[in-house]
């Protein structure tokens, strides 16, 4: 019974056998046809968010260099550190589900956890200061712009943590039907998405 | 199965994908250091961190998402959202 079950996960997202490991079928949409719509439209906002603060960059653009000056560089590297470690530990977690599904699978759906735990700790540690600093939302457009769309951001890496809880709960299974897996794929997706959406926001407001 | 695994660090997609994103998110880094720092290569330099950070979020949504393996209307929606968002910001910001 077991071994069927497992086959029929590994029928459905591999290859083959002979196949590398940890390699699903040609034309696989990974987790649920949702998941996807609203990666879709989340791109879809954002990239109105990014065409926002281009915009803001392109009229204002001593007020925005100013301001970018007065940011903490090292925070924002070291939280696209976490963020892109974050998604490779996910990104194993889900190859482990699906081929060599063991202890390991869980592990690193927690370690993908602990990166984002540590992102959120580092984005408090940086308002912090900032606001500590007399620098708010109305301090100017720029720092508009910053407060509100890594707000925005930050609440999908909070909804991201649960969304991997379930993922880590989900992965612990003995046994992982191809439903199973789909659940998993799609919180990878999903987190995923918040790293990319990130890698956009830190070159905007911290490098440009 | 376990035969089949392909072994080393580097003979694994997701190992390669995540030490490009590292070592281009330094490279950005660098970059946005030069956009703040010379005028005579801010142009580029701009250009520069707009296009590693959309080779970045390329590389996330082809390996991490695995969209290398799925249907090519998904896979080439995606590439269309990278480009149409890397021309539109290199417009509005170079």
């Amino acid at each position: 019974m077991t071994g069927g079950l497992i086959s029929e996960v590994r029928r459905s997202s591999m290859r083959s056998a002979a196949s590398p490991a940890v390699r699903p079928a040609r034309d696989h949409i990974p987790g649920e046809i949702g998941i996807w719509l609203f990666v879709a439209g989340d791109l879809l906002v954002f990239s109105a968010f990014f065409i926002v603060i281009a915009l803001g960059y392109k009229t204002q653009i001593e007020l925005f260099t100013q301001a970018r000056a007065t940011l903490d560089m090292w925070v924002g590297v070291l939280n696209t550190l976490f963020l892109l470690t974050g998604s490779w530990f996910v990104a194993k977690g889900v190859e482990s589900c699906r081929e060599t599904h063991g202890v390991s699978s869980h592990r690193y759906f927690a370690l993908g956890i602990l990166c984002g735990v540590l992102f959120v700790a580092n984005k408090s540690f940086e308002w912090g200061l900032k606001i500590s600093a007399g620098i708010t939302p109305l301090t100017n457009d720029f720092f508009m712009y910053f407060f509100v769309f890594t707000g925005i951001h930050l609440v999908h890496v909070v909804v991201g943590l649960g969304v991997l809880l379930v993922a880590r709960g989900v992965s612990r299974r003995p046994v992982l039907r191809a439903k199973d897996i789909r659940t998993v794929e799609s919180a990878a997706t999903f987190w995923h998405l918040i790293d990319l959406l990130w890698i956009v926001l830190f070159s905007m407001f911290y490098l440009l | 199965m376990t035969e089949a695994r392909e072994t080393g660090f580097l003979r694994q997609g997701t190992n390669i994908a995540w030490l490009l994103l590292v070592g281009s998110t330094l490279f950005g880094w660098w970059l946005g250091h030069v956009v703040h720092s010379a005028d005579e290569y801010v142009r580029i330099a701009t250009a520069g961190v707009l296009v590693t950070a959309f080779v970045k979020t390329w590389i996330v949504g082809f390996q991490f998402m695995e969209l290398r393996h799925a249907p090519w209307w998904l896979r080439h929606a995606f590439h269309a959202w990278v480009l149409v968002m890397c021309v539109v910001l290199l417009i509005l910001c170079v």
